[in-house]
């Protein structure tokens, strides 16, 4: 509670200084350094309304060195920094020229540490593209259609165990061009609360109606559907067409999984269709990396369209979805995607189906079931140990995204620029990506994530969270003894 | 003081008012009272849609209730369902299907698909980097290859920022909502690509198209909008607007008339968006783009856009222009913010492709004149028209006269298509989505030129195999030159430039067909 009221008194201190500094900028008295409108065009209706840059100018700049962090090698579990200063506040950044060595990288999406500059991986790209190119400088339908797609697309049908599958150049892309393909005028969607821009962007171009439920909330979800088939389309009354409903597997933001069983069986009663997001869950979740379809253990032929990313766990660039082979069909004669944007560049494409063949194990070593079980091992125990710190931490216990939560806005950048003087690299999210008053600090695990690397940055986060004062849970757990069970242990309590 | 009781206090004024009031303004306030008490106790109802069914009726309508599927089923025999399967690399001499065909249907304008440099410039940064970036710009994903090439890039179109996005479909789509928000007006040509379609529609502002090049249209509009302000002069303070045009056009092959849109830029206080995914890297003495075409202050435009996917034969896309506008996009930009930034090898391709632009400002003029060549050949061919401008790469064959459906047309422009194909030549017919474009172009085969690789002779072969095709499948009457080359038979092209190109110029003179 008490930390609710300092978040908002800070922001409120915050609002007061910005508008101080408004006034003075306004009045001359503070030099202005925003880029300014040329002179010629100073009669033109203003491009940006003062209100919506108030944020950027005013909160956003004082941290701005947290974000945008350039790096120089490749984004692994140890990554090398520009260093970069800045003389006036964060306006304008100037490069030192030093590199800053060996950064603990609790930033990058890279869950099976498939980001390498050496390896089977990196060598058969380098071979595809000496053959084939960078570029592919045509459409999919047009003759941007190489071989090497056609292989991916059967191999991503056989990883995910679905009849047929597609992939496009860019995750995003992947759901605001397809999206529309599949719903329309007259169709329902129904979305989670904290879908990803992609999801929303997509919701929206398809000209459906879009309805939220709130987050992972089995009961809303339920009343939504009966609401909708019962009253159909708002003031027609016409049955609704379709009914889709948008689900994300891993959300980025909180770390929690979607309740699966539950809104299949929802799905099923009610005849809806569901569209999986599974950005960060491929790979990543399930005792074989096949997503949180195998971590629940249910069949993916329950779920009508299986979307993901490769840019996270496969080390790659891209998206693709997963379906039956109506679906497939249907999406390549009228995706967007197909007709009218390139296709993926074919050394990226090679990266795919190495680390995924790796992953099944098709490539003969067992690399890619000993990092998945690493993945796991990592999430459930850096978890552990910030829990009994005592820090709050969102999510599910088996998701490898964990987000600690910082509430104020002054220790969001204090939080970035501490771990860095450490050597670790965090990430800090504030509004708009979060609720105003629940910025978070996120850590990503990653299978490249060596225990003495996690106990580095896990002693390290301890001595800032004292700093700081960040531990504010209010449940203590005992610490979990190292020695195998039995009779005289007792289980771990919560206070 | 006794005689002051509460009941007097109370009492005497009422007594008053009762005395001096009139008295229909009793009433009147006695019945708002009791209509007050009454509202007070009724029940409240809800504004929305009560449901006067019971548990069970719902539980009947849910079971009654047949979504539709969820894809409608495709026909086996639809043209767009099989792919053409491309097996090696996409460069002028391309696979496809098994047959080995002259490249004309990719947009690989410079060539430098398999530029050997350019591949080692990207082995390079594979070595260094990897593949994948694994995070978006603002989340440890900005590798200092991102930040040379945006320097470059500026430098290149002397402006003074840049701003690199990762897919080109998403660049213009992502930069036009960027700034144009709902209330806006966005005046746009009419022919504008499927990309620059969807940022207006998830934009949500106020769209007004415009007859295609047509200026004394565009301000015709521009007038009506003047007057709609007069009416708002408020309202008309706060509305942004933007005229959003491409360079050189990709459903038609011409460029717009930048000058007169510059001017009426000035008249009438609107922003210009440029888009200039076929122009870059064609149009200009340098390669610049259209402004250099027209020789055009850069600083006149607000925003450039263009994709890496033509000219630099890379992917992406990125926006440039003058600081103010383009460091918006870095936070609002959503393809920009929300999505994983460009792998490190593809922007050390585009960077390496961007120093050959600058070293050999000259191919620039190779290309232009053999696109000159081949629309000159192009020329002449009856049942087909060609539609582009002359220094255009990117063309489209149009037939003269539809067929009567454009099923039809689509099927006998396939049929050109395919015999081409086996005749060694790849072309493609031009794919839009029937049900979303606004304006939806007529059927047509587009080709794409390739500058280094395409020899005189070679273009002057696929012209005659045009004529050839159509002769063969249409019904219309033709006048043919082409006797003698009636007796060329596909194997023979193939055999053609196996030989190489000098046997294959000996050959053609000899042929003796007119040219």
């Amino acid at each position: 509670m008490l930390v609710a009221v300092l978040t908002y008194v800070g922001y409120g201190v915050l609002t007061l200084f910005g508008y101080l500094r408004d006034f003075m900028r306004q009045w001359k008295i503070e030099k202005c350094q925003n880029a300014t409108e040329r002179e010629e065009q100073k009669d033109f209706v203003p491009l940006y309304q003062d209100f919506e840059n108030f944020y950027n100018r005013n909160l956003y700049m004082r941290i701005r060195d947290s974000w945008n962090r350039p790096i120089c090698s490749v984004p692994g579990a140890k990554v090398d920094m520009m260093e970069r200063v800045s003389h006036d506040y964060n306006w304008t950044f100037t490069y030192t020229g030093r590199v800053i060595k060996d950064i603990i990288n609790m930033g990058s999406y890279n869950y099976l540490g498939f980001a390498q500059k050496a390896g089977t991986c990196q060598e058969a790209a380098a071979k595809v593209l000496s053959q084939y190119g960078a570029g592919v400088c045509s459409t999919r339908q047009e003759m941007g259609n190489l071989d090497k797609h056609e292989e991916l697309e059967k191999l991503v049908a056989r990883f995910l165990g679905v009849e047929s599958a597609m992939a496009y150049g860019m995750g995003f892309a992947t759901n605001s061009m397809n999206i529309p393909a599949l719903v329309g005028k007259g169709c329902l969607i129904l979305s989670d609360e904290l879908n990803h821009a992609s999801l929303v962007l997509g919701a929206r171009l398809s000209g459906a109606t879009i309805r939220i439920f709130k987050h992972n909330n089995m009961q809303s979800l339920e009343k939504l559907l009966k609401d909708a088939i019962v009253h159909g389309q708002p003031r027609t009354r016409r049955p609704w067409k379709k009914i889709l409903i948008l689900v994300e597997g891993i959300y980025s933001m909180e770390g929690s999984i979607v309740r699966l069983p539950e809104v299949i069986a929802l799905k099923k009663k009610y005849k809806s269709y569901l569209y999986l997001d599974e950005a960060h869950s491929i790979g990543a979740l399930g005792p074989s990396g096949r997503g949180v379809v195998e971590y629940f253990g249910l069949s993916p032929e329950d779920v009508d369209v299986m979307m993901g990313t490769f840019t996270k766990s496969f080390g790659a660039a891209g998206g693709y979805i997963g379906g039956k082979k109506e679906l497939i069909d249907y999406l390549r004669t009228y995706s967007h995607s197909a007709v009218y944007a390139t296709s993926l560049s074919p050394p990226v494409v090679e990266q795919i189906i190495t680390s995924m063949k790796c992953i099944m194990g098709e490539d003969g070593t067992n690399v890619g079931k000993a990092r998945v079980q690493q993945l796991a091992e990592n999430t459930r125990y850096f978890r552990r140990r910030l829990k009994e710190m005592g820090f709050i931490i969102y999510g599910n216990e088996d998701s490898p995204v964990v987000p600690l939560m910082l509430y104020m806005p002054a220790k969001i950048g204090a939080f970035g620029r501490e771990m860095l003087k450490r050597n670790i690299g965090v990430v800090v999210v504030g509004f708009p990506a979060t609720p105003i008053i629940e910025s978070r600090a996120r850590f990503c695990l990653s299978a490249a994530h060596t225990k003495e690397m996690l106990d580095t940055a896990l002693k390290e986060i301890n001595e800032v969270g004292d700093l700081l004062q960040l531990k504010y849970s209010r449940h203590r757990l005992v610490p979990l003894l190292d020695r195998p069970f039995d009779e005289t242990t007792y289980e771990e309590t919560e206070d | 003081w006794e005689s002051f009781l509460p009941s007097q206090v109370l009492v005497q004024p009422v007594q008053l008012i009762c005395l001096y009031a009139p008295a229909y303004h009793l009433i009147l306030e006695g019945i708002l009272i009791l209509w007050i008490i009454r509202l007070l106790f009724s029940k409240t109802y809800k504004l929305q849609e009560r449901s006067d069914l019971t548990p069970k009726e719902k539980e009947e309508l849910i079971e009654e209730w047949q979504p539709e599927p969820l894809v409608p089923p495709v026909p086996k025999d639809h043209p767009a369902l099989n792919y053409n399967v491309v097996s090696g690399p996409p460069t002028h001499i391309i696979t496809v299907n098994g047959k080995e065909c002259i490249n004309f249907a990719s947009f690989n304008f410079l060539g430098l698909l398999d530029n050997e440099k350019v591949k080692s410039a990207a082995q390079a940064s594979l070595k260094k980097y990897g593949v994948g970036t694994c995070g978006p710009r603002g989340f440890y994903g900005t590798f200092d290859v991102h930040l040379e090439l945006e320097e470059r890039l500026a430098k290149f179109m002397r402006t003074e920022e840049a701003i690199i996005y990762s897919y080109g479909f998403a660049t213009i789509a992502s930069a036009i909502p960027a700034y144009s928000k709902r209330g806006d007006i966005v005046f746009v040509d009419e022919a504008a690509c499927f990309a620059i379609q969807k940022g207006l529609q998830a934009s949500r502002s106020n769209i007004k198209l415009f007859k295609h090049n047509d200026m004394a249209d565009l301000e015709r509009l521009l007038k009506e909008q003047e007057t709609e302000d007069q009416k708002n002069p408020r309202k008309a303070r706060v509305t942004r607007r933007f005229i959003v045009v491409e360079g050189l056009y990709m459903n038609t092959g011409d460029v717009c008339p930048l000058p007169e849109l510059i001017k009426l830029k000035y008249k009438y206080k609107v922003r210009i968006f440029l888009e200039e995914s076929l122009s870059f890297g064609v149009l200009g003495e340098h390669g610049r783009g259209i402004t250099e075409h027209f020789g055009i202050n850069i600083d006149d435009i607000d925003l450039i856009s263009a994709n890496m996917e033509n000219s630099l034969a890379s992917i992406g896309g990125f926006c440039c222009g003058r600081s103010f506008i383009i460091d918006h996009q870095r936070l609002s930009g959503q393809g920009y913010c929300f999505s994983a930034s460009l792998p490190p090898l593809l922007a050390a391709a585009a960077i390496e492709a961007l120093n050959i632009m600058e070293d050999n400002p000259d191919i620039f003029q190779t290309l232009r004149a053999k696109c000159e060549r081949i629309h000159e050949l192009l020329q002449g061919i009856s049942g087909l028209k060609v539609v582009g401008e002359s220094f255009s790469p990117a063309l489209h064959l149009q037939l003269e006269e539809s067929c009567g459906s454009r099923e039809n047309d689509v099927k006998l422009l396939k049929r050109v298509v395919d015999y081409c194909m086996n005749s060694g030549i790849a072309l493609t017919q031009a794919r839009y989505l029937e049900k979303e474009e606004k304006c939806l172009p007529p059927p047509r085969t587009r080709t794409g030129q390739i500058c280094i690789e395409l020899d005189c002779c070679l273009g002057f072969l696929f012209p005659q195999i045009i004529r050839m095709s159509v002769l063969h499948y249409s019904d219309f009457t033709l006048d043919i030159q082409v006797l003698p080359l009636m007796a060329l038979k596909p194997d023979w092209v193939t055999g053609l430039f196996q030989y190489g190109t000098n046997a294959v110029r000996g050959r053609m003179l000899n042929f003796g067909t007119g040219e």
